[in-house]
């Protein structure tokens, strides 16, 4: 190895003096080989305390991994800013904090927006940034109230989009009844960002007696989806023309606030309820395994996916559970609920596609096990940077 | 979904597993390698080895287009893409294959200007964008992107285009299988010939696998029937005591290959008298350079590259991975210090990657899945 080749080498080291390690299960001579599975296991059960190690940022500098909502943005958020704001209301990182407030329980979330193209086939940046931050708000079990929205604008950027984005907002909120009550505008210099950011904040009242949360996941408890996944991601990929690929799809931006009210009446019990956006379902599923120490068995021929986005999917070689959703709801809900749970998402118009996709299990604890709808098994894993076309 | 879900039938599948287990003979080992890397991908995606008796072991080959790619290559295109005024496009597959000093994806972070295309024509369009700037095209893959990269450059010569150049790394798979079968670690019953390939090459190159050495070859389509069908195709010959070559992804494959497209390659590439391959080494007439009357799209003589040789780290065991002689988490280092957001080796980068694949799709319990399958067909039907 050369001389220098930083992380590799620092890799390496901790590798080798990690107090995991141990040699790999090598037979000492004369004595039987274990069997092939049980030293597969041996090197499994390694690894999966690897993982279980703290994660560090080994980049000297931020890559678009970072964003990606993967691995990358998991060590990140953990190592980077968990590490740096540590405290009770931002440990469990859900999707919003929930706090107490003279006597009222709160929601508080904020995302950020800088979708390109600005402007897609069912939405645009200003529907996506109202919508977000009222699902990050219900799927915590909040009433969604007042959002904040704030702007970064590059000089030369059209008023008449900015117009556009706005009205948008603006729908969003009244659709999801929601106030936007504050806000900022700053403008950069051409070439200093990319048209228009937006970001926006919200607060909500959870009134719910539920303590919602994927830790709380247990076995035989059932996963349920409210709708077909990857809709809003391969929208926007198509949308950014450098595919060369047509396809109706259109995303599926819309506040689940309804949908959520009308599951958590019917289904009081629920567990825990994530909105799959960066990352696609996938994620939650190895969020809620995670957090859990659960097991989580889906079933790929379960999975609602729409003809389109499967198609664009396998031209690009990308797996439709890792693509973002804008509109999709995953809950977790005791397995003698689901049925109910279904009904009550299907009742909804957001949610008549909704299906159950897996149960959560004791086995294997951390890892998501998907039945193929070859009939074969594998894991699905947190995705790795961003998903990319495979070349041949 | 026409097209897709005929070739992943359940049913069928089960059928297939049935024949190919009553071929088994009583305690006879199977090995086969599936050369390519998208063979290995659909494997492990589809959970395909849950359908194999213990007896049909399948052992992962070189066809892995970033995997071959060894650690001073990446550190020259690094440097290439580094040259004031050069804009390099890659495919997406390349960008976080690590080099000494890092992936792309840490020099595009870096300030260097590295863009992903999905078709090296998409590098004339940025060309004629910036015709002030020098576009080099980091070009990899066997000869099932050659073509592309063959095409690209004689539109490029037709338009005249003077900023445009190639980074040729494309490599050939028969020297590397050639390579396998004289290693003395490794002992194959048969070969799932790769495929994609083949639609480029055509059959006849694989003969002297069948007449030479007497092993098998049956060139596969890349869905889970596909591959199944082939490994019973294999079991069918062996049994038999036939050594052919034969072709299962007739749909796709013509015999004698696409010679529209091998002339495009012989028209703009020659062979190199030898390249290095990642853990295997220098391997003779293994990879494809800029031919002569191109020399002005040839980076390599365009722009000084350091063209230093830069060892694996020592403890990456890529080497023995590709040639099938360890499985991916037989590796030292496998899952613990390299991992798909860490690589160290370049198995472990693209999803075509044998330990890719094993990391991200197949590192489960064995034991459990087995007693869960049993469990589940034991129940009631």
């Amino acid at each position: 190895m050369s001389a220098g080749s930083g992380w590799i080498s620092d890799a390496l080291r901790e590798h080798e003096q990690g107090h995991d390690h141990g040699e790999r299960p090598e037979m000492p001579a004369g004595r039987t080989e274990l069997p092939v599975t049980d030293r597969e296991q041996q090197v499994l059960d390694r690894i999966g305390r690897a993982r279980r190690r703290r994660p560090r940022v080994r980049e000297e500098r931020i890559t678009m991994s970072h964003g990606a909502g993967g691995k990358a943005t998991q060590s990140l958020i953990e190592a980077v800013f968990l590490d740096a704001f540590r405290n009770p209301l931002l440990e469990p990182l859900e999707d919003a904090a929930s706090l107490s407030v003279g006597g009222a329980r709160l929601a508080l979330t904020t995302d950020s927006y800088v979708v390109s193209p600005l402007f897609f086939p069912g939405g645009n940046i200003g529907d996506l940034a109202v919508n977000g931050t009222v699902n990050d708000l219900s799927v915590s079990g909040a009433t969604p109230l007042y959002l904040t929205a704030g702007f970064i604008l590059e000089e030369g950027f059209p008023v008449a989009d900015l117009e556009r984005v706005v009205s948008s907002m603006r729908d969003a909120a009244m659709a999801a009844g929601v106030s936007i009550v504050t806000g900022d505008t700053k403008v950069v210099q051409r070439g200093k960002a990319d048209g228009c950011y937006v970001n926006t904040a919200g607060v909500g009242i959870i009134a719910v007696d539920a303590l919602l949360g994927v830790a709380h996941a247990q076995p035989g408890d059932a996963i349920v989806v409210s709708g077909p996944v990857g809709d809003h991601g391969i929208t926007v990929m198509l949308a950014r023309g450098e595919l060369d690929i047509e396809a109706d799809v259109s995303s599926d931006t819309a506040p689940l606030n309804g949908l959520i009210a009308q599951l958590l009446d019917a289904v009081p019990d629920v567990r825990a309820m994530r909105d799959a956006t960066r990352g696609g379902v996938a994620t939650i599923l190895n969020e809620i395994a995670r957090a859990a120490d659960v097991g989580v068995l889906v079933s790929e021929d379960a999975i609602p996916v729409r003809a389109e986005v499967r198609g664009a999917c396998e031209l690009l070689g990308i797996d439709p559970m890792y693509v973002a959703c804008e509109g999709r709801l995953v809950a977790v809900v005791p397995g003698d609920s689901a049925d109910a749970a279904v009904k009550a998402l299907r009742s909804h118009p957001l949610g008549a596609e909704a299906a159950v996709i897996g149960a959560v299990a004791a086995d294997q604890p951390g890892i998501v096990q998907l039945k193929t709808s070859f009939g074969g098994t594998r894991i699905v894993d947190l995705l790795v940077g961003d998903p990319l076309p495979r070349i041949c | 979904m026409r097209f897709v879900d005929e070739f992943r039938d359940a049913d069928k599948a089960h059928a297939l597993a049935a024949k190919i287990a009553a071929l088994c003979e009583p305690g006879r080992e199977y090995k086969f390698m599936e050369v390519c890397g998208g063979h290995t991908h659909t494997i492990y995606k589809h959970g395909l080895e849950d359908y194999l008796p213990e007896q049909v072991v399948l052992v992962h080959g070189p066809g892995c287009p970033v995997c071959v790619i060894p650690m001073g290559r990446v550190d020259d295109a690094v440097a290439l893409a580094s040259e004031p005024g050069v804009i390099m496009t890659s495919f997406g597959d390349m960008m976080r294959v690590p080099g000494s000093h890092g992936s792309f994806f840490d020099a595009k972070a870096a300030g260097t200007d590295i863009r992903m295309v999905y078709s090296p024509l998409d590098s004339l369009k940025i060309a004629r964008q910036n015709p002030d700037r020098q576009v080099v095209f980091m070009a990899i893959g066997f000869e099932t992107t050659a073509p592309s990269t063959a095409v690209t450059m004689l539109r490029a010569a037709a338009e005249g285009l003077a900023n445009f150049s190639v980074f040729c790394n494309h490599v050939t798979i028969i020297p590397a299988i050639k390579a396998i079968l004289d290693s003395p670690d490794l002992r194959l019953d048969g070969f799932i010939g790769p495929g994609h390939v083949s639609t480029v090459i055509g059959c006849r190159p694989y003969e002297f696998i069948a007449r030479d050495y007497g092993k098998p070859v049956v060139v596969a389509g890349f869905e889970p029937l596909d591959i199944l069908q082939s490994i019973y195709m294999l079991m069918v010959q062996l049994s038999r005591g036939r050594s052919e070559v034969e072709n299962q992804y007739s749909r796709v494959v013509p015999w004698d290959g696409n010679l529209v497209a091998l002339k495009a390659i012989g028209e703009t590439m020659e062979l190199r008298p030898y390249f290095e391959w990642r853990g295997l080494g220098f391997i003779s007439h293994s990879a494809l350079a800029v031919r002569q009357p191109f020399a002005a799209m040839d980076a390599e003589r365009r722009f000084s590259v350091p063209g230093v040789r830069v060892a694996d780290p020592k403890a990456c065991q890529c080497g023995e991975v590709l040639k099938g002689v360890l499985k991916p988490w037989e590796c030292k280092v496998f899952g613990t210090a390299c991992t798909p957001e860490t690589p160290i080796g370049t198995c472990m980068v693209s999803p075509e990657g044998a330990c890719a694949a094993y990391y991200n799709y197949g590192r489960m319990n064995r034991h459990r899945v087995a007693e869960a399958a049993s469990a589940h067909s034991a129940g009631p039907a």
